[in-house]
């Protein structure tokens, strides 16, 4: 990029909002996923909708790829740099526009934290359902970029279902406002086409997000299983008795004991820990928690325990939502893992990481949202050990492919990004992939927005399916593959 | 083109398709095969996804125009199309092809009723939790392709929120499945959420895998009646900032009647009694009586009723429907229009109304304002077949030119439906 152009980005920005010192550069290197970085040309932080339609509009008269990001929590790379392209970081843009609880509405900037939604509206006994573990940090753009879950998705839903309308920078800088404050606008759903489109749309620049109303009553238990196949059979048994809880996590010994290192949680020590969480009208949670209770039992739970008060049930919640985290303590690196299974296949994919687990040598500590089939298998491994991480990835991969075997997904939560894009290939068919790149050319026929990403090879608009023949735009010099 | 070699074109289609479907499965569009008025000229039922595939890429190729038809229950639905070549029935695609019922999941053709998949899923204690209307004939994928859904959208949101995984035919014969069999996955593009409610205007939905929730094990319905329209919203504010915790609440409301409003409870039978004491505590002194669950098909009847009459599809903020009502009041007694509606908590409903043909497309055009104002729709499902020309859609904002683009990507020739969808798609 030139000097003009970098000069031309600087003026849209307030000064401080323009970064292209490499030692600052370095912050923006990577996303919560650190084995893939690049340095961007520059980083701009616009601080309202008419500057990131300025930014984005220099982008393409140029052919400047960018990318947009948030918190930088993501865990598939999805807000990676990419090379000779920009970041366009949402992170000033964080104010809470309105709150409509007569209508149970609240719209936000992209750069708003998760978290602070729910802290809002609070007092008033409502809440933003979507919880991923990041909440504390992520924001809801990249929420919208992902389509974020988190563990009370099985009742709530993901972040989708509470997107109902949105306002979002087009890739050649104009404005568009699909969805709304009101259900089923007329035209085609392209909110909710762009929620967990990871970036390769647009960017969103303003959210109306759908709150909900606290329930009356939560009571979170907690039962220690003597191994895993007999928490996932209580599983199946409370799912059959027609039961749905708001979450249901699963954790397993080595899980404990890293939680147990890092935070304290005080849970048993077992071969596998389930932690249900029901909530409604109080009458009906009792009802249902008795319930619970007893299928838990039947299944060979030894310790049972409801927690007491919000602080118990924090404690309890501290302890899975720091999983992740907590596996430094028993692994120097490792391998965050996002498949989904039908919950069914659950007791054969745990025997089946078992069997490679022991294989290679490789161990691997399993943190489930047992509920909806979505298994975060952590891949612990030492660098320093010639050949470890190599058969961690290994093996890895080897999990997200009996995930495709079994009929699920290679990603639940995280995204695609850039991690999983060679996966792409193993879930869908040419046909496929070729169809969703159609969706895209609609969207950004330049392939400006975090082009590299998503899916396995970048395809101009107008390319035919097949031999690779230069596209018209890549021979009269307008376009380059990235 | 002279009349004969028309003739001769139209017979080597019938041959070509009959090549494709089967003999048996072609023939003549009849008095019953007519989309939004436009008589369909052929009739094909294929019998598979591969020849669903192969007759749309053989009518594409053919210049011809195609409007998928499920059950034919919502045919009145969207702008008359610019030309019915061929109606491609989806009546043959009717299998239940996997429901996983210990993973909550269904994967069943498009052709398949909401009845028949409803009884197959009551086997097992579950169901698609949405109450779509006419469902003995409406089909999955009509369903998913009109976006109906109804008062238990409340709790279990819509199409949009059930549907996991799709298979979509597109006029050139692909066959592309987007989504997945598992209830959690953000592996590409949500095309699921493409298809629902694109009026088959992008493509033919061949499958679709949802969702499901168990039946409940009890459901008790409780009815209030109420004297205006600013007292039966003001209670279901109240009971939707409750803790109370209804699978749906509708308002009932017509020009001369009293209102009243529904509301479901689901669950065990201690919750249930525990919900029913805390609403009539909640609405005191307002009378709560336990009412039959026939009340739930007040929109369907609604919908069905009409022959002369308009009706419409509102979409309002939930704290705006006094408001709009009293416009609905205004306008209506102005051209001397008979209304009543059926409105969900979520703010979306229906809208019958009733009067000479003049009147009513006057009072459409004044009453889509009222709500555009407001943010929301109004979007005409049904109308007097003598009714002037009037737009189904209304305002489709400024995302049109991107819609357009889309329909362009998939249906570059203009197959499926032209002219029958929002901006003139």
């Amino acid at each position: 990029m030139n000097a003009r152009i970098l000069q031309e980005f600087r003026a849209l920005v307030d000064r401080r909002a323009f970064i292209s010192s490499p030692e600052e550069l370095h912050t923006y290197e990577s996303d919560g996923l650190t084995n893939f970085r690049a340095l961007p040309l520059a980083v701009l932080l616009p601080k309202s909708t008419t500057e990131v339609q300025a930014i984005v509009r220099v982008c393409h008269r140029e052919r400047i790829p960018f990318v947009a990001r948030g918190s930088g929590t993501g865990l598939s790379g999805g807000a990676l740099p990419v090379e000779n392209g920009i970041v366009i970081s949402l992170a000033r843009m964080n104010r809470i526009l309105e709150v409509d609880l007569p209508n149970a509405r609240v719209v936000v900037e992209p750069g708003v934290i998760n978290l602070d939604v729910t802290g809002r509206i609070a007092h008033e006994n409502y809440f933003y359902a979507p919880d991923p573990s990041s909440q504390s940090v992520c924001t809801i753009g990249g929420n919208v970029a992902e389509n974020s879950g988190g563990a009370h998705c099985l009742k709530y839903g993901f972040t989708t279902t509470h997107v109902l309308g949105l306002e979002v920078v087009l890739p050649d800088g104009s404005l568009i406002h699909p969805g709304g404050k009101t259900l089923d606008a007329p035209g085609y759903d392209l909110a909710g086409v762009f929620v967990g489109s990871e970036g390769t749309l647009g960017i969103a620049t303003k959210v109306i997000l759908r709150i909900v109303k606290r329930p009356e009553c939560i009571r979170t238990l907690l039962a220690a299983f003597p191994a895993t196949n007999e928490a996932g059979a209580a599983v199946s048994d409370i799912i059959a008795a027609g039961v749905l809880p708001a979450a249901i996590e699963m954790m397993d010994n080595l899980a404990i004991q890293a939680a147990e290192a890092a935070v304290h949680a005080h849970y048993p020590d077992c071969g596998a820990l389930l932690l249900v969480e029901l909530d409604g009208p109080l009458a009906e949670v009792e009802a249902l928690l008795a319930r619970t209770t007893e299928i838990c039992r039947k299944n060979g739970a030894g310790e049972i325990r409801l927690a007491q008060s919000d602080a118990e049930r924090a404690l309890m919640w501290k302890g899975r939502k720091a999983a992740f985290a907590s596996v430094g303590r028993i692994s120097p690196n490792y391998i965050v893992q996002d498949g989904v299974i039908p919950r069914t296949a659950l007791p054969e994919i745990l025997n089946e990481i078992e069997r490679l687990a022991a294989d290679s040598g490789i161990r691997v500590a399993n943190v489930f949202h047992a509920g909806d089939g979505n298994l975060h298998p952590l891949v612990l491994y030492d660098r320093r050990v010639p050949g470890q991480e190599k058969a961690a990835e290994a093996l890895s991969s080897r999990i997200l492919e009996i995930c495709i075997e079994k009929g699920g997904s290679i990603t639940g939560e995280h995204g695609v990004g850039e991690e999983k894009k060679m996966m792409m290939g193993k879930m869908f068919s040419e046909p496929d992939l070729a169809v969703m790149q159609r969706v895209r050319c609609a969207f950004d026929p330049l392939h400006l927005a975090n082009p590299t990403k998503v899916f396995p090879r970048t395809r101009l608009c107008g390319d035919k399916p097949g031999e690779y023949t230069p596209h018209p735009l890549e021979t009269a010099g307008l376009a380059e593959r990235f | 083109m002279p009349a004969n070699s028309a003739l001769r074109a139209n017979i080597s289609t019938e041959e070509g398709l009959r090549g494709i479907a089967g003999a048996a499965h072609v023939r003549p569009g009849g008095a019953a095969d007519s989309i939004a008025g436009v008589p369909g000229r052929l009739v094909v039922e294929p019998g598979s996804e591969q020849e669903l595939s192969d007759v749309l890429r053989y009518a594409n190729d053919a210049g011809l125009r195609v409007a998928p038809r499920g059950g034919g229950t919502k045919l009145t639905w969207g702008n008359p199309p610019a030309r019915v070549d061929l109606i491609v029935s989806t009546a043959r695609l009717d299998q239940i092809i996997e429901h996983a019922w210990a993973d909550l999941t269904v994967t069943v053709e498009a052709g398949c009723t909401m009845q028949n998949l409803e009884e197959r899923l009551a086997q097992h204690g579950q169901r698609l939790a949405l109450d779509a209307m006419w469902p003995e004939r409406a089909t999955v994928g009509g369903v998913l392709s009109t976006n109906d859904s109804g008062a238990l959208r409340l709790r279990f949101g819509g199409m949009r929120d059930l549907i996991i995984g799709v298979t979509l035919a597109l006029p050139d014969g692909t066959l592309a499945r987007s989504g997945g069999k598992v209830v959690k996955n953000v592996a590409g593009y949500d095309l699921p959420k493409l298809a629902t409610g694109a009026l088959g205007t992008l493509g033919v939905i061949a499958r679709a895998t949802f969702r499901l929730h168990p039946l409940p094990q009890n459901a008790r319905t409780f009815s209030i009646a109420a004297t205006d329209i600013a007292e039966m919203l003001h209670c279901m504010m109240a009971i939707q900032d409750s803790q109370l915790a209804p699978s749906a609440l509708q308002l009932r409301l017509s020009a001369n009647a009293a209102g009243e409003i529904d509301i479901l409870f689901e669950g065990t039978l201690p919750g249930l009694e525990a919900q029913e004491a805390h609403l009539r505590d909640l609405v005191e002194p307002m009378p709560v009586t336990e009412t039959g669950a026939d009340v739930w098909a007040a929109r369907q009847q609604l919908a069905s009723l009409a022959k002369t009459e308009a009706v419409a599809k509102v979409s309002m903020l939930p704290a705006e429907i006094a408001t709009v009502f009293d416009a609905v009041r205004r306008v209506t007694s102005a051209q001397h229009a008979r209304w009543s509606t059926v409105m969900q908590a979520t703010g979306l409903g229906l809208l019958r109304l009733d009067g000479a043909t003049e009147q009513l497309h006057a009072a459409l055009q004044e009453l889509r304002a009222v709500l555009e104002r407001g943010g929301g729709s109004l979007v005409i499902l049904r109308r007097p077949s003598d009714m002037a020309p009037l737009d189904a859609w209304g305002e489709a904002g400024d995302a049109q030119p991107l819609m357009r683009a889309i329909k362009q990507q998939l249906d570059p020739s203009g197959t499926l439906n032209p002219a029958r969808f929002a901006g003139g798609i």
